[in-house]
């Protein structure tokens, strides 16, 4: 899932500052899940913000909704009155999200209220971890499922570098290395005859560098094919 | 209740800060006057909400009352609120209010006499901070 943290209250400030009637639209999936985003924490921001401004004598109007999913237009519908009746939106999603919303209203402002952090996964109650950096082909099925561009702060796909310790990076203590999570994810698979295999080389020409990457499924569109017709 | 004072909300729990506030009015034990009691079944089932739509209305103090830590009758709720309590002094923080206002305490059912303690020294305090500026803000109006 995709991982946020909200912002300090100052800085959401500063972004509304012209705007007088803000809507706090929260997310249901992903943000919601790691409890920076959702119906909750709309209450807690909005209030939070409602606070700070009756402080400053400063009379703004702060409306809350929260919505299934802010990346795909047919949930965002479902706020369409709350989007058109702000002079603002403060989405509490993820980064995809604030976009499809601002993409969706040509002419709204529309700031994000989260630092959208990473794809991980909840490690323990509290704690989430980066697992993948969406490098557009994935070859952790070579690592035992683990992804040697995320796991190891060198992102080094050819074996550990020299300065592993006991497990950990030399980066910190508390980062364990990618490349001995991997060596005993092979072992326990019984395949770290992989190990031997040169590398592969890293197809970057999928990942971010080649600008903003789309997925297209023509099994998935809803096209006519008219000449086939 | 006299303007002047400061207004505190006590969220307690049924189990443990509740009874004890039973007890210290069976016992005729006396304290401030400046206290609004609302039970709870746990303090677990405070949220984040709660206290910070009682700050938005004006109140001066918010005590969050629980069972001793260790003794929740829900296990962990105590201490899950304590965080709570926690994450929402920092928001008020940044929102402009003083955290100070926000306090948890611990108490058995036969800690009446902690109970009418917790109310002084909560009375006390905000005394000192002086009343909700947001309060003055509303009043302002």
């Amino acid at each position: 899932m995709i991982v946020g943290h909200r912002k300090h209250i100052q800085e959401i400030k500063q972004m509304l500052a012209p705007h007088k009637r803000i809507l706090v639209l929260g997310c249901g999936t992903c943000v919601t899940v790691c409890l920076a985003g959702g119906e909750r924490e709309v209450g807690m921001i909005a209030s939070a913000l409602r606070i700070a401004y009756r402080l400053d004598k400063d009379e703004r109007e702060i409306i809350e909704a929260t919505i299934e999913r802010q990346c795909e237009n047919q949930f965002i519908e479902d706020a369409i009155d709350e989007i058109q009746n702000s002079d603002a939106v403060l989405s509490l999603a993820c980064g995809a999200g604030v976009q499809a919303i601002a993409e969706r209203f040509p002419t709204k402002p529309v700031y994000p209220g989260l630092d959208t952090k990473f794809i991980g996964i909840l490690q323990e109650q509290g704690i989430w971890t980066e697992k993948c950096i969406a490098c557009g082909k994935c070859i952790v099925g070579l690592y035992g499922a683990v992804c040697p561009l995320t796991r190891c702060s060198k992102g080094l796909l050819s074996g550990p570098c020299g300065y592993s310790r006991d497990g950990k990076c030399e980066v910190s203590p508390d980062v364990e290395c990618g490349w001995q999570l991997i060596y005993n994810r092979l072992k326990d698979i019984g395949q770290l005859d992989r190990l031997l295999e040169p590398a592969p080389l890293t197809d970057w020409s999928k990942s971010h560098e080649g600008g903003c990457r789309k997925l297209i499924r023509e099994d998935q569109r809803i096209t006519l094919d008219v000449e086939a017709s | 209740m006299d303007s002047g004072e400061p207004r505190i909300l006590a969220l307690c729990c049924h189990y443990c800060a509740y009874a004890a506030a039973d007890l210290a009015g069976s016992l005729r034990l006396q304290y401030p006057p400046n206290v609004r009691i609302i039970r709870l079944p746990c303090t677990g089932k405070v949220d984040i909400a709660y206290i910070m739509h009682a700050f938005e209305q004006g109140i001066d103090g918010v005590i969050v009352a629980g069972c001793l830590e260790g003794g929740c009758h829900f296990q962990e709720g105590n201490l899950r609120a304590k965080k709570r309590v926690g994450l929402a002094k920092e928001v008020l923080a940044e929102a402009g209010i003083e955290p100070e206002r926000l306090e948890m305490f611990n108490l058995s059912s036969a800690q009446a006499n902690t109970f009418a303690e917790i109310i002084e020294e909560m009375t006390e305090r905000l005394k000192k901070l002086g009343p909700n500026p947001l309060r003055l803000a509303l009043s302002d109006k």
